[in-house]
């Protein structure tokens, strides 16, 4: 489990070394991998990892005396150390292990919504949000007869602060406000956006799921209130995620689901919860994944995000000029400040079809509605295809990208 | 169009040939797909509305029938080539034939072209939804001769 001592200097041929699964072919082709906003590949430290643990030291955790379990214990706290580290929070108390970003924010809109929004308080998300940063919010706002209201995004993929700043009022109780978008890849200004809703008394929530592999996430120079980001779309496995609160709103809210793990004494006439973080943590945790989610954040480290970003936004832009050029492609979403996504559309031909030729020609893209069907509907678009890049993408495999794109829309016309 | 004087099981058999001699190459096999498709007869614009949507269906597709001298045609449409393509096969298969014949169709062809492994799982849903759909208006047809009868 020990993790290389390496300086990669960002030399992408020995970072795709690190990836195993990138070295095949798909359908006799190279594998470009261009999904990577959807999921990204995990590095052989990670999956090390997850052997290492189920055939050395496999354990349930935190309530054991045997060796094991204090290994794994051990273990599974390191994580929630690194991963502290890596969104510079104050305290591990802060850090709430989940299934994922979806899960930190139904965890936020069940307990702190149920709790603290009240009828006729209103809830703010953007346009650009996620179906996982609408849908629960809705689902508390119906529970709790409170306004959901929306912060409009303009053509390019751009949130109007104008607007968003008139909404705000001392009804607003709550804002919750993706950091990148997954389908345009516009990065919201979130510290401004935190600032304002604060002057209203509003706590905020950011969806960092997408922002997480690429950009700095630090809570405390955020002065966020919430957090949630997913380890799978940052090298780590999938089925952990992680919520990050202020611990005097996590001391308040009310535990989320009723378990083992999350509770200090049980009798039939009354529990008394566990302390933080473990109030929020009921059941036996995904302890394999979390443990190998600690190598997925230190192998960001030793790239760093700075030149992790450097890397990608050279992939963005000289793919955004050379797809862009594309007789009949439009880009969706063209804000001045992105994460390494491009969404696009051809005229004429399905999202679908475009999809599946190019996964004929080993290009694996996303098509569809990414789960971001308010957005669509405002781009008056059934879909898009995405390609969204990680660090071990080239531009090599751009062209490849570029040019069996040109061919099929030739083919197409 | 017309397949009536060839059986189901005859047509299927024609394109298992079909295919076998398109090879390994999914881009190949892709393009076949979208060239069937363009041979499709054309749907009205005025057919393809809300009724006529075949559910369970990523993409859209219509699909509406009609029947002559006891045959039951189908007619649909879909705003992918792709799945254009794939719904002409399935035309070409159960399109004119006899309501009984298409109900107890076994659509072996499916499989012996490795239609999953070029579709995939999403797509493969949808076309198992449209064959639903087609058998579903037989036995619709099928019903309302017998009370006719």
């Amino acid at each position: 489990m020990s993790t290389p001592a390496v300086d990669y200097n960002l030399d992408v041929a020995r970072i795709r070394k690190e990836f195993p699964i990138l070295n095949q072919e798909i359908n006799g082709k190279p594998l470009v991998y261009l999904d990577n906003a959807a999921t990204t590949q995990k590095p052989q430290i990670v999956i090390d990892a997850l052997v290492e643990y189920y055939q050395k030291y496999n354990a349930n955790i935190h309530r054991g005396i045997h060796t094991l379990a204090e290994k794994a214990t051990a273990a599974y706290e390191a994580s929630r150390e690194a991963a502290r580290g890596f969104i510079n929070a104050e305290s591990v108390e802060q850090v709430i292990f989940t299934k994922g970003t979806t899960e930190s924010v139904n965890l936020v809109a069940s307990s702190y919504g149920d709790k603290f929004i009240n009828e006729g308080d209103e809830v703010l998300v953007s346009g650009m949000e996620h179906h996982s940063n609408i849908v629960p919010w809705q689902m508390m706002c119906e529970r709790k007869k409170a306004t959901l209201k929306v912060i409009p995004v303009d053509e390019n993929g751009v949130l109007d602060l104008e607007d968003f700043s008139k909404m705000l009022c001392e009804k607003t109780k709550l804002v919750s406000i993706v950091f990148a978008s997954n389908t345009l890849g516009t990065i919201n200004p979130v510290k401004e956006i935190i600032a304002k809703a604060h002057d209203v008394g509003a706590v905020v929530m950011v969806d960092g799921a997408q922002a997480a592999p690429h950009l700095h996430l630090d809570v405390k120079d955020l002065d966020v209130d919430f957090l949630g980001f997913s380890a799978h779309k940052m090298y780590g496995p999938s089925g952990v995620g992680v919520l990050y609160g202020k611990r005097e709103l996590l001391e308040e809210m009310p535990p989320y689901m009723g378990g083992g793990e999350m509770i200090k004494d049980v009798s039939f006439s009354k529990t008394t919860f566990n302390d933080l973080p473990f109030k929020f943590e009921a059941g036996t945790p995904n302890i394999a994944d979390v443990v190998a989610f600690k190598q997925a954040i230190e192998f960001i480290n030793i790239i760093g995000k700075d030149k992790i970003q450097q890397h990608e936004l050279e992939l963005l832009n000289y793919g955004q000029d050379k797809i862009g050029k594309i007789e009949g492609v439009r880009l969706i979403g063209t804000a001045a400040q992105k994460v390494s996504v491009i969404s696009f559309v051809v005229e004429g031909v399905h999202h679908f079809d475009l999809g599946m030729m190019l996964d004929a020609k080993g290009v694996a893209v996303r098509t569809g509605h990414h789960c971001t069907q308010p957005l669509m509907d405002q781009y008056k678009i059934e879909g898009t295809v995405r390609a969204s890049f990680a660090v071990y993408n080239t531009i090599q495999e751009i062209d490849t990208l570029a040019d069996g794109l040109e061919r099929i829309v030739k083919m197409m016309k | 169009m017309s397949n009536a004087q060839k059986s189901i099981d005859e047509v299927q058999k024609e394109i298992i040939e079909e295919f076998s001699f398109l090879g390994d190459d999914k881009e190949s096999i892709i393009y076949y797909i979208m060239e069937l498709g363009q041979k499709l007869p054309q749907m009205d614009e005025s057919q393809k509305n809300e009724h006529n949507i075949v559910k369970g269906c990523q993409s859209k597709v219509w699909l509406s029938t009609k029947m002559e001298d006891e045959q039951l045609y189908f007619i649909a449409d879909s705003n992918t080539e792709i799945t254009k393509g794939l719904i002409s096969l399935l035309i070409r298969v159960l399109s004119g034939q006899r309501v009984s014949d298409i109900i107890d169709a076994q659509l072996y062809f499916i499989e012996k072209i490795g239609m999953h492994g070029i579709i995939g799982s999403q797509r493969s849903n949808g076309f198992a939804a449209m064959i639903k759909q087609m058998k579903l208006y037989a036995i619709a047809y099928k019903s309302k001769m017998n009370s006719e009868a």
